[in-house]
């Protein structure tokens, strides 16, 4: 019975390797799992005491015990959608110029260069913004602003280095390559008869792009911006070292601001009682949360475009 | 025919507006390495890498305790997960369909869009908080769960694009299943595995974010990774947020060593792999 003697020893491998992998594959909702209920646990005591009034309420005081989130969470919320207005029209620019206009040649090298902007570390992004960006936007961009712009509560107001609006320039930096390389890959996943069915119409070549190709892609685009408002809600370091860090609501951009993240970095290791632990692992919990829900939406949503297609695989 | 000529212009005046998006997009990499450059190359000599850093407000010191950390830790997150991230995507590329890989695909996904400082967040209450003190390791652990989601997506979509023939030739000569998918699937696409793997690597060599309360940084000299550690990005934090001179000095020199290491990981994969396609296409 060599035959059967055989096939066992095959099932046995088999077997191992098969064990080996599911193991691997069994580790990563299991660690899921653990962060997911390791927030839990560390802002339960949080939640318990503040309730969801944590998340509308704006006393900050670690020395009273009394924590409410909600300058965070519009600091948060403001820093991204600024960046995203910045990074928006820039990113689809590029990345429409990139597929549509651009000779062959130059593709590939201007997507790679703006793709190494999303390797550089968020820290460094922080050291630039602060000695550097901050100084010219203080001496020169936002006085600027403010003599032409300054009849809006927006551009009012006294100018600090260290602001909402600095955070939210150098964070459009920052999310830019992620939406331009996913816009770019769903704009790639256009078929080509869009652009030639409205080019023999006698469109001009702009005309086809805003008729066909980017009705087309709109749902993909659209994630591909979601996306980047998920890296933007996430990012920490730079938005701390440029936000100024103040906890208060002000109307004007160029006065400080404060993000959910960017507390988390200041207060962790400083925190003395259970309770400012457990309120930073309440904001955690809650920026968690945030980006699950705006991440599913761009994946949705680009998914739509590619049809199961693993387009944006390297920027996801 | 004044307004076909309208129109041609309107198309005209919007590829130059791209244009000009272009060189808006690509001149943020050029002013950061430019000033990386300037400001960071005149403090790094020898010294820098080979010298403790000095007490505040003296002059001189270097980073040595900083390299050794972010290299252990790095290594130590390298060890957790890349294994982990591998065996997930080879299991998900070869069993497709199966209920644990929808789940692990999604998972993998969430956690890929999970903020860096989250995972610090979890990694200090799962260990930090436990053993009463930072630890290396602890910012290790952080470091490999933002690695694992990288790894396995690159390792499983590589495996997919393996054509099923290669598959089926191994077979049909015999190689019993999990021969044909380590000699022959992963043997194949390991080129492409390496490449992801060093991106990822890249990636997490930068995060500051999840170890500010893990590793936490220090100043002496340590390899052990139950200990507080110093890391490259912690010390680029540190010194920049700092009051003196000599340290944003330091900081400077310390954030560019970080962006050539970085730079050059990702460089040279994503090179390697253009060249693999090239020669093949």
């Amino acid at each position: 019975m060599p035959d059967a003697v055989r096939l066992r020893g095959r099932s046995w491998g088999d077997l191992v390797f098969r064990g080996a992998v599911t193991l691997g594959a069994l580790a990563v909702p299991v660690l899921m799992g653990f962060l997911v209920y390791e927030l839990w646990v560390g802002a339960r005591l949080a939640v318990e005491r503040f309730g969801v009034g944590f998340l509308v309420t704006s006393v900050w005081d670690p020395v009273a015990g009394q924590f409410g989130a909600f300058p965070l969470i519009f600091g948060t919320l403001l820093s991204s959608l600024l960046a995203l207005l910045i990074a928006v029209p820039l990113s689809l620019g590029v990345a429409i110029f990139l597929t549509e206009f651009a000779p062959e040649r130059i593709r590939g090298p201007i997507a790679f260069v703006i793709e190494l902007l999303a390797a550089i570390p968020s820290v460094v992004y922080g050291l630039w913004g602060v000695f550097v960006l901050i100084p010219v936007l203080k001496s020169s961009i936002f006085p600027f602003l403010r003599d032409t712009l300054g009849f809006l509560p927006l551009f009012k107001g006294p100018i600090y280095g260290p602001s909402m609006l600095s955070a939210a320039i150098i964070l459009a930096i920052m999310v830019m390559p992620y939406i331009m390389s996913v816009s770019r890959e769903v704009l790639l996943a256009v078929p080509p008869s869009q652009r030639e069915a409205a080019l023999a119409l006698g469109a001009t070549r702009w005309e086809a792009v805003v008729s066909a190709v980017v009705p087309y892609a709109r749902s993909g685009i659209i994630g591909a911006i979601i996306l980047g408002l998920g890296r933007a809600l996430g990012e920490t370091m730079a938005v701390t070292m440029l936000i100024g860090n103040r906890n208060e609501i002000a109307a004007s951009l160029f006065a400080p601001g404060y993000t959910m993240a960017a507390v988390i970095a200041n207060e962790f290791t400083e925190a003395a009682t259970d309770i400012h632990y457990s309120a930073l692992t309440y904001v955690a919990l809650a920026l968690f949360l945030v980006t699950v829900v705006v991440n599913a939406a761009a994946r949705l949503l680009i998914w739509r475009v590619s049809r199961g297609r693993p387009t944006g695989g390297r920027a996801l | 025919m004044n307004r076909q000529r309208l129109r041609r212009g309107i198309s005209n005046l919007m590829v130059a507006a791209m244009g000009v998006a272009v060189v808006l997009a690509v001149l943020p990499l050029l002013l950061i390495l430019g000033t990386l450059v300037v400001k960071g190359a005149g403090s790094i000599n020898l010294d820098f890498f080979l010298k403790m850093p000095v007490p505040a407000g003296e002059t001189g010191g270097g980073v040595a305790n900083a390299v050794v950390g972010t290299l252990l830790i790095v290594g130590a997150a390298c060890l957790i997960g890349i294994p982990i991230g591998m065996a997930a995507g080879i299991y998900c590329a070869e069993y497709q369909g199966s209920r644990l890989a929808l789940i692990t695909r999604f998972v993998a996904d969430v956690l890929n869009g999970t903020p860096s400082i989250v995972v610090g967040v979890v990694a200090w209450t799962l260990i930090v908080a436990r053993q009463k003190h930072f630890s290396g390791l602890a910012g290790s652990v952080a470091l490999a769960m933002l690695m694992i989601p990288m790894v396995m997506r690159t390792t499983e979509e590589l495996i997919k694009l393996v054509p099923n023939s290669l598959r089926e030739a191994a077979l049909a000569l015999g190689y019993p299943r999990w021969r044909t998918s380590l000699a022959i699937v992963v043997r194949t696409t390991l080129p492409g595995i390496v490449t992801g793997v060093l991106l990822a690597t890249a990636r997490i060599a930068g995060e500051t974010a999840p170890l500010l309360f893990t590793a936490l940084g220090s100043q002496f000299m340590g390899t052990n990774l139950n200990q507080p550690m110093a890391a490259l990005p912690l010390t680029v934090f540190t010194y920049a947020t700092g009051p003196y001179e000599e340290w944003h000095r330091l900081a400077w020199a310390t954030a560019l060593v970080l962006i050539v290491v970085v730079l050059l990981l990702s460089v040279v994969a994503r090179l390697a792999t253009r060249q693999r396609f090239e020669r093949r296409g």
